[in-house]
């Protein structure tokens, strides 16, 4: 048990399945006896805007929401958004970035330009891990499962065995979809 | 017992399970809608869509007058259209209990203002609770049933985005035997003429008085004794950010917000030394504390606008915070989904050089670039009545350069009446009703068009053409949303018309589940002029390559073909997908 809570956030851009991502953390901190609390982002902001889910778990949780300068893990689906949230981290803090890029309207119009080289300066800051999540997945033919492998890949940096997350998965996912999620998981479990 | 991590929302469509609850209305709204979409996990329970908070809030009433435990849910603003049978349910109380969840948005979210329902509960004179996490969401409606019931009152359960949007752990429990009362005729009650209403005006008065005084030993109400130089009074989620900033401080933690239990406030005030208010929005508390005449430090230093937070109450309270700068990066604003077809209606608008007067739901996002057309958007059903008050103000001249636009849930919803208003007042304006055949915002949920019910039966669809026609307007067309050509003619035609017209654009939400996209759109290079016509609708799906030729991300994109229909070189094929 932690008598401090423990803070993970995941970010990304609203559509990318955030919430399944956090449905299965909040799965494996409960049934390892936590109190746990996560707060979700829904409505007008699912639709392609910057989307955040915040997990807390320890002995007692109180606010549900993780704060500047608190995050443990930050589990960034998108380059931008790791950049967005970079502060929300921990100094000691492990980043987790699905290395893709979605042009936020600002840059698609030309009103604004997608940052150079986010990944190489926030690592001078940072313990970054990447993958090209969009491609694993791809390669494994089914693109949607690129939030599993960033999760596998996450998962390491949490206080789980490798046992525990694949029967939360196989428990929280669509039945019909266990085993490609399961391989996906290990996929990025193994990078 | 078996515990679960919840939703707060599906966290309060269990504790209505679980209070014997029979019969629940609702208008899908962030953040409320998911408690509806839970609730059809107990059959023991009917649960409805309705077409707006009014009629809901109605149902629900009736089914309390007939003797069983009834609830509504709704977001705050939803509750400004039920307040009409609100204010007048307050002086004919209940006789199954009657509970109205109300979901308000600080920090905006998803919403047109940051209203507090407080106040609501409080000018209608009905008690209000507020839950500060999803264990306490599903035992205060609980308690708030037993409330209603012993005090013959409405109540009102205030819940916030964070709460209803936070998951939490939840005891499960089981359901409360609650048997249906009979039903009595009781006019005195229950038909509120000005005789009757004058005598439970003042029945209403005294319950406030009675609850208040109650309030003092209502288990919600809790004083957690710590060091006492510093004390909070605080309630629902402000709560925990207190719990977490201070841990040490003494904390009186109010469930039941409206009346305030005075003797509980001054009880733990004496004690205090610097005593603080903490609570998000307005002033609610505080004021009616330092009308007790009670030194207290409230929105001086706390803000009324916004989401509260713990960083915020340490920077409040100017404790330490060890927080690095924001990096400043391009922000992502919600957008149209890649083959929405409120994209494709805006660009025909927006060709035509069209004003449109908007409402509420995902095509309000019509008012941003690159599509800049939505020019109005008040609340919901208000475009097509504002458009025909233009009228009435600047002539009929004015209007041909303008439309309404609103959504085909919304315009069920509100809309209807707005529509007969410009029929009867003879307006000439041309309303577009965007029918994506779902409400779309909140997370498609049914209405009463679309043929199937909250509880998944299938139903009589309303013809919303029929509807229309049924009005007396002769000219109701009906058009593809991704038909270019054909939606530029029947819109030029139709705000030509001096008379009131109706464009229906069809096509279903790009998100709706059940359908198939068989087709992608791909960039022919070759042919390439470079001139940006496709990007100008502003799909998420295409962006500019260096060389100034497009690339469409194939996962993304779901062939609807606009961006093909803006090519004027054939640069943009529609091919079956996977060929």
């Amino acid at each position: 048990m932690h008598d401090v809570t423990k803070n993970i956030m995941i970010v990304g851009v609203g559509g990318q399945g955030t919430l399944l991502t956090s449905r299965i953390l909040g799965a494996i901190m409960t049934r390892a006896g936590y109190d746990v609390k996560l707060s979700e982002v829904h409505g007008m902001a699912q639709r392609g805007g910057s989307v955040v889910t915040f997990v807390r778990y320890g002995d007692r949780v109180y606010e549900p929401i993780v704060e500047e300068g608190q995050a443990d893990v930050l589990i960034a689906f998108e380059r931008l958004e790791a950049l967005r949230y970079a502060h929300f981290l921990k100094k000691d803090g492990v980043l987790i970035v699905n290395d893709q890029r979605i042009d936020p309207m600002p840059v698609v119009t030309g009103a604004e330009q997608y940052p150079e080289g986010i990944l190489e300066d926030l690592a001078k800051t940072h313990t970054v891990y990447s993958v090209d999540a969009g491609d694993e997945a791809l390669k494994m033919g089914n693109p949607k499962v690129f939030n599993i492998i960033v999760l596998g890949l996450a998962a390491k940096h949490m206080d789980f065995s490798k046992d525990e997350w694949l029967s939360v998965i196989e428990e929280t996912v669509p039945p019909k979809t266990v085993e490609i999620n399961k391989q996906a998981f290990l996929k990025g479990y193994g990078l | 017992m078996e515990k679960k991590v919840m939703l707060g929302n599906a966290a309060i469509a269990r504790g209505a399970y679980e209070a014997g609850v029979k019969v629940s209305a609702a208008y899908p709204g962030t953040p409320s809608t998911e408690i509806s979409e839970n609730l059809v996990n107990y059959p023991e329970i009917y649960c409805e869509w309705s077409p707006n908070e009014k009629v809901a809030c109605e149902v629900a009433i009736g089914a309390s007058m007939s003797g069983v435990r009834a609830m509504c849910s709704m977001k705050h603003v939803g509750l400004n259209v039920a307040s009409d049978p609100l204010y007048t349910a307050s002086y004919i109380g209940v006789n199954g209990g009657f509970v109205l969840v109300v979901a308000d948005d600080p920090g905006l979210y998803s919403s047109q203002n940051e209203q507090d329902t407080r106040m609501i509960g409080r000018a209608s004179m009905v008690p209000v609770i507020e839950p500060s996490d999803s264990e306490e969401a599903k035992e205060f409606l609980k308690y708030s049933f037993e409330l209603s019931e012993k005090y013959d009152t409405p109540v009102i359960m205030r819940t916030t985005t964070r709460l209803g949007h936070s998951q939490g752990v939840v005891t499960l429990k089981d359901r409360e035997d609650i048997p249906d009362k009979p039903y009595e005729k009781n006019i005195q009650k229950n038909v509120m003429m000005p005789g009757m209403a004058k005598k439970r005006h003042l029945y209403v008065e005294e319950r406030l008085k009675k609850m208040a005084e109650d309030g003092h030993d209502f288990p919600i109400n809790r004083i957690e004794w710590g060091d006492k130089k510093v004390g909070f009074i605080t309630s629902g989620i402000a709560y925990q950010y207190v719990k977490e900033v201070c841990p040490e401080a003494s904390v009186l933690k109010l469930g039941m917000v409206h009346p305030l239990p005075k003797s509980l406030v001054a009880e733990f005030a004496k004690e205090i030394e610097t005593l603080y208010i903490f609570e998000e929005l307005e002033p609610v508390i505080e004021e009616q504390v330092r009308a007790m005449g009670i030194k207290c430090i409230g929105k001086e230093i706390f803000t009324v606008q916004g989401e509260y937070s713990a960083n915020m109450l340490r920077k409040a309270l100017n404790k330490e915070t060890d927080i690095a700068d924001a990096a400043k990066v391009p922000a992502r604003p919600p957008i149209l989904c890649p083959g929405c077809p409120h994209r494709s209606v805006y660009t025909a608008l927006k060709k035509l050089k069209l004003h449109a007067a908007g409402d509420i739901g995902c095509y309000t996002l019509g008012a941003v670039a690159p599509l800049n057309v939505v020019e109005t958007a008040v609340c919901m059903g208000s475009s097509i009545s504002t458009l025909h008050g233009m009228e009435k103000a600047k002539g009929k001249e004015y209007v041909r350069d303008w439309v309404a636009v609103i959504g085909d849930s919304t315009f069920l919803h509100t809309g209807v009446n707005s529509l007969m208003n410009m029929v009867y007042n003879k307006a000439t304006g041309t309303v577009l009703i965007l029918d994506n055949s779902t409400t779309g915002m909140t997370g498609h949920q049914d209405h009463a068009a679309t043929g199937k019910t909250l509880m998944g039966e299938s139903t009589y669809a309303i013809d919303i053409p029929a509807l229309c026609r049924a009005m007396g307007i002769e000219h109701v067309v009906c058009v593809s949303s991704f038909d270019q050509e054909e939606l530029v003619r029947v819109l030029k035609e139709e705000t030509a018309r001096e008379e009131v017209s109706v464009v229906i654009c069809q096509a279903p939400c790009a998100l709706l589940k059940g359908q198939v996209f068989p087709y992608k759109c791909r960039p022919l290079p070759e042919k390439c002029m470079k001139c940006g016509a496709c990007l100008r609708p502003g799909c998420p799906a295409i962006t500019k390559n260096s060389d100034g030729t497009v690339y469409i991300n194939q996962t993304m994109c779901n062939g609807c073909n606009l961006c093909a229909q803006m090519c004027k070189f054939g640069a943009i094929e529609r091919v079956l997908a996977g060929k």
